[in-house]
C-alpha cells in the first residue's frame, strides 16, 4: 500500500503536535510550578528563579511548534481548519488569550524591571504568566477533545450545527484538557530535576514530577471513562486499532519507568521515560483518530488541499528542516547541554 | 462587518511589532559588529539596549502573530478554504522563517558570554535575516491577493483549478510589495530609535552613548529614506497594471484623460466625480503611470460603481503616507548635514535638529498603516482581486461582537501595557555606559 502525499501532511502535523507537547508543553508546566511553588520565600524564588532560567531562551522557539501544527492544517486540510474555526470557537479564543497572556508576561517579568525594588510589578507580571499556563493547556486539550468527541457536525454547505457550547463544555473534553495539564507540568517537573544542579531544587521538582504522574494515572482514568458516552467513535477506535493499546500501554510503562526512574536518581533515564510517554500518548491520540481530523464528518481524505499543495508544504518542511534542525540542535546544546546554568554566571 | 474590522485591528496593530520586530536585530547586529571590530564599549551598551527592545517586541510579536493564524480561520474560512490550498506554501515558509528568528533571538540574547563572539555576531544576523525573510514570504500572500496568479478560475462554479503554488507565490506584485515594506520596516524603526535617543540627548547633549546610538540608527534610516520613494515608485507600477482602480482611487482619479494630472492633497467626492482643494502638477499623474507625460490614464469612471473602492479612504491614506514619507526625508538630510560637517561624535547637534528627529517618531508607523490602508482598502470589494469578494469570504458565525470586544480589549491592554513598559526602559536606559558600570555595582 503506498502512502499518499496528505496522509504524509497528516503526519507531519501529529509529529509537530508531539514535539509541542514535549517542548511548548513543558514551558507551560514550568507556568504550573511557578504557579505552585511552595515553602518559605527563598525556597519559592529559589524554584521559580529555575523556572525562568530554564523556559527564557528556549520558549519562543518552542512556541513555534504550535504554529506549524495551524499553518500545516490551514494549508493542508483547509475544510478542516474552517470546520475548527466554526465550530470552536469560543475555546480557540480563549486559547489565544492564554497565549498572548502568557508569552507578554513572562517577557514582561523577564525586562520590566530596573531593579530589585520593583518586586510588586514583577509579582503581578508572575502571577499572569503562571495562570495563564496552567488555563492554555486545558484550552488546547478541551479543543482537541472536542475534535475527537464526535460532536462536531456541519450541514452540507459547512455550517455548523452542533452546540457551540455544549460541543466542548462536557465532560470529554474538559478531561482531556486536565489530562493536557497534569502531562505538561509532569513534563516540567522531570525536565527541571535534569536541569537544576541544587539538591533541595532537585527534590522538590522530583516530588512534582511524582505527584503529576500519579495526576496523569487518574486523569486519564478519566479520559478513558468520559470517553464511553462522551466520544464513542474515539473509544471505539481506541479498542480496535492495532496501534492504540499497544501505545496506550507502553505510555503507561514509560510513566511507571520515569517515576523508579526518579527514585533512582537516573535523571537522564526519567526524562527519556516521560518524553517518551508524552509522544506515545500523542502518537496514541492521532492513531484513534485517524483518519479523521473533526470527528465524525472531517477526514483528512474529505479535507485535503490539491496533491500540489500537500508537495509543497512537505518539500517545504523537508528545505525547512535542513536549517532548522541543526539550529535547534544548537540551541538546545547551549542552553540545555551540562552545566547549562553554571555558565551563565 | 465586525469580522473585517476586527482582522484590520489586528493586522493594523501586527504590523507595527512585526515592523519592529524586522528592523531592531538589524540595529542590535551593527552595534554589536562595531563592538567587535572597534572594541567601543558605547556600541556594546546600545546592542545590549536594542537587544532587550527586540526581545519586548518580538514576543509580543510572536503572540500576536499566533493570534492572526487563529484569525484567518475564524474570520475568513472560505477564503483559508480556497486560498490555504494555492497561496499557503508561503505561510509555511515564514512559519521556518519565524522559528529560525526565535532560535537564534534566545541564542543571542541568552548567549552572550556563553559562546564565542563571532557565534554571537552570527546568532544576531541570523535573527536580522530570518526577520526579513519572514516579512518577504507574508508580503507574497499579500501580494498575490492583489496579483492572482497560478490557477485558473472559472467565475460561474467558483471554482479553482490547475493550481501551481510557485506560479502563486512569484506573483507579479510580491517583489516590489515585499521591498517597499521591508524598507519601510528599517525606515520606521530607524527614526523611532533615533527619536529616542534624540528624547536622551536633548535631557544630556554630552550623552556619548546616545550620540553613537543617534548616528547608527540615523544611517540606516537615511538610506531606507532615500532608497524607499523609488521601492514605492515600483510598487505602483505594477498597481498600474493589476489594479488600475486601486491606482486610480489612490490618486483621486475619476475621468479618464490624458496628459492626467498628479494630484497632491484634496478631497475626493464620489458623488460629483472631482478632487477638489488639490495642488495639481500637470502631467504628473501620467508620467507615473507610464513615464509619458502625455499618456492617458484611466479614471474611475471606466468601473461600476460597486467595483470602486472607497475613494477618499484610499486616496486620503496615500497622500499621509507619501508626506509621511517626505518629511522623514527631509529630517533625515537635515541629520546628514550637520553629521557630514561634524564628522565625529564629540559635537553636539542643535536643539532645533534633535526636536525634530523626535516629531519623526510616529511617522514612519502612521505611514506604515496608511500604507497598508491603501493597499487593503484600495482592493475592496475584493479579498482577491477580480475573483473573489470580500463579502464572500467571511464567516457566517453570528454573534461574534463579544469575541471582537475582547479582543480589541486584550489589544488595547496589550498596547497600554507596553507603552509603559517602553516607557520605563528608555527612561530607565543609561546616559552613559560608565553610569551603567556604576548602576550594576549596586
Amino acid at each position: 500500500m503506498s502512502i499518499e502525499l496528505h496522509e504524509w501532511s497528516a503526519a507531519a502535523m501529529i509529529v509537530a503536535l508531539g514535539v509541542y507537547a514535549l517542548l511548548g508543553g513543558a514551558d507551560f508546566g514550568g507556568g504550573v510550578w511557578d504557579l505552585l511553588a511552595t515553602g518559605g520565600r527563598e525556597r519559592k524564588a529559589a524554584q521559580r528563579g529555575a523556572i525562568e532560567r530554564a523556559i527564557g531562551p528556549i520558549w519562543e522557539a518552542n512556541h513555534v511548534w504550535l504554529i506549524v501544527v495551524i499553518v500545516v492544517m490551514f494549508v493542508c486540510f483547509p475544510r478542516a481548519f474552517a470546520a475548527v474555526g466554526e465550530g470552536l470557537h469560543i475555546v480557540l479564543t480563549l486559547m489565544l488569550v492564554g497565549i498572548v497572556a502568557r508569552g507578554t508576561a513572562f517577557v514582561f517579568r523577564a525586562y520590566d524591571q530596573r531593579g530589585p525594588e520593583n518586586t510588586g510589578r514583577r509579582r503581578m507580571w508572575g502571577l499572569i504568566f503562571s495562570v495563564s499556563s496552567v488555563v492554555t493547556p486545558v484550552l488546547l486539550g478541551v479543543a482537541l477533545g472536542a475534535m475527537a468527541s464526535g460532536r462536531m457536525t456541519f450541514a452540507e454547505d459547512g455550517r455548523f450545527t452542533g452546540d457551540l457550547w455544549g460541543v466542548w463544555l462536557a465532560p470529554f473534553p474538559l478531561a482531556v484538557g486536565v489530562f493536557a495539564l497534569c502531562a505538561f507540568a509532569h513534563l516540567a517537573a522531570v525536565y527541571l530535576c535534569v536541569e537544576v544542579e541544587d539538591e533541595a531544587l532537585r527534590r522538590d521538582f522530583r516530588a512534582r514530577a511524582w505527584w503529576s504522574a500519579l495526576a496523569m494515572f487518574l486523569a486519564g482514568g478519566v479520559v478513558r471513562l468520559t470517553a464511553t458516552g462522551g466520544a464513542e467513535g474515539f473509544a471505539d477506535n481506541l479498542m480496535r486499532s492495532a496501534w492504540s493499546i499497544p501505545l496506550a500501554a507502553a505510555a503507561g510503562a514509560a510513566l511507571i519507568g520515569s517515576a523508579l526512574a526518579l527514585r533512582a536518581r537516573w535523571w537522564g533515564l526519567a526524562r527519556l521515560c516521560s518524553g517518551a510517554c508524552v509522544a506515545m500518548l500523542v502518537a496514541g491520540f492521532g492513531a484513534a483518530q485517524w483518519p479523521l481530523l473533526v470527528a465524525p464528518q472531517v477526514s483528512i481524505e474529505s479535507a485535503k488541499a490539491p496533491a500540489a499543495t500537500h508537495g509543497i508544504v512537505l518539500g517545504t518542511l523537508a528545505c525547512g528542516s535542513v536549517i532548522l534542525v541543526p539550529s535547534l540542535v544548537y540551541l538546545m546544546r547551549i542552553f540545555k547541554g551540562p552545566r547549562a546554568f553554571t555558565a551563565l554566571k | 462587518m465586525i469580522a473585517r474590522v476586527q482582522m484590520a485591528l489586528s493586522l493594523g496593530f501586527h504590523i507595527i511589532f512585526a515592523a519592529i520586530g524586522i528592523a531592531a536585530p538589524l540595529f542590535m547586529v551593527l552595534a554589536e559588529w562595531r563592538h567587535i571590530r572597534t572594541g567601543d564599549p558605547y556600541a556594546l551598551a546600545l546592542s545590549k539596549l536594542w537587544a532587550k527592545g527586540t526581545a519586548i517586541f518580538f514576543a509580543v510579536g510572536a503572540v500576536s502573530g499566533t493570534v492572526l493564524s487563529f484569525e484567518l480561520g475564524l474570520l475568513w474560512p472560505r477564503f483559508m478554504e480556497h486560498a490555504g490550498g494555492i497561496i499557503g506554501a508561503p505561510f509555511g515558509l515564514e512559519g521556518f522563517a519565524f522559528f529560525t528568528e526565535a532560535i537564534f533571538l534566545g541564542i543571542f540574547l541568552y548567549g552572550r558570554g556563553k559562546i564565542g563572539k563571532w557565534a554571537h555576531l552570527g546568532a544576531g544576523v541570523m535573527v536580522a535575516v530570518s526577520g526579513a525573510a519572514s516579512a518577504l514570504f507574508v508580503i507574497m500572500v499579500n501580494g498575490w491577493m492583489n496579483a492572482p496568479a497560478g490557477f485558473d478560475f472559472d467565475p460561474e462554479t467558483k471554482v479553482f483549478s490547475n493550481v501551481d503554488p510557485i506560479a502563486a507565490m512569484f506573483n507579479q506584485a510580491w517583489l516590489p510589495q515585499a521591498v517597499h515594506m521591508i524598507i519601510a520596516a528599517y525606515m520606521a524603526t530607524a527614526f523611532a530609535a533615533a527619536a529616542l535617543h534624540a528624547v536622551r540627548l536633548l535631557k544630556d547633549r554630552e550623552s556619548r552613548l546616545h550620540r553613537r546610538g543617534l548616528s547608527i540608527t540615523m544611517k540606516v534610516g537615511l538610506v531606507a529614506a532615500i532608497v524607499q520613494p523609488l521601492a514605492g515608485d515600483w510598487a505602483a507600477k505594477v498597481i498600474v497594471e493589476r489594479q488600475p482602480v486601486k491606482f486610480a482611487a489612490m490618486e483621486g482619479h475619476f475621468r479618464t484623460e490624458t496628459r492626467a494630472p498628479l494630484l497632491i492633497g484634496g478631497w475626493p467626492n464620489e458623488e460629483t466625480m472631482e478632487t477638489p482643494w488639490a495642488i495639481e502638477i500637470p502631467g504628473g499623474l501620467s508620467f507615473l503611470a507610464a513615464r509619458d507625460f502625455n499618456a492617458e490614464v484611466r479614471g474611475l469612471e471606466e468601473w461600476p460603481r460597486d467595483e470602486w473602492p472607497p475613494v477618499l479612504i484610499t486616496h486620503l491614506s496615500f497622500q499621509v503616507m507619501v508626506a509621511c514619507g517626505m518629511v522623514m526625508l527631509a529630517t533625515g538630510l537635515w541629520w546628514s548635514w550637520h553629521a557630514w560637517r561634524r564628522r565625529t561624535i564629540d559635537r553636539s547637534l542643535p536643539c532645533a535638529l534633535l526636536w525634530a528627529l523626535v516629531m519623526c517618531a510616529p511617522l514612519g508607523f502612521i505611514a506604515i498603516e496608511a500604507g497598508w490602508i491603501v493597499t487593503e482598502v484600495g482592493r475592496q470589494p475584493w479579498i482577491i482581486q477580480g475573483v473573489m469578494r470580500t463579502a464572500d469570504a467571511v464567516t457566517r458565525v453570528e454573534g461574534l461582537g463579544p469575541r471582537f470586544a475582547l479582543f480589541m480589549g486584550v489589544y488595547g491592554l496589550l498596547t497600554v501595557v507596553l507603552i509603559g513598559v517602553m516607557r520605563r526602559q528608555v527612561l530607565g536606559s543609561p546616559m552613559d555606559v560608565v553610569e551603567e558600570g556604576v548602576r550594576d555595582e549596586h
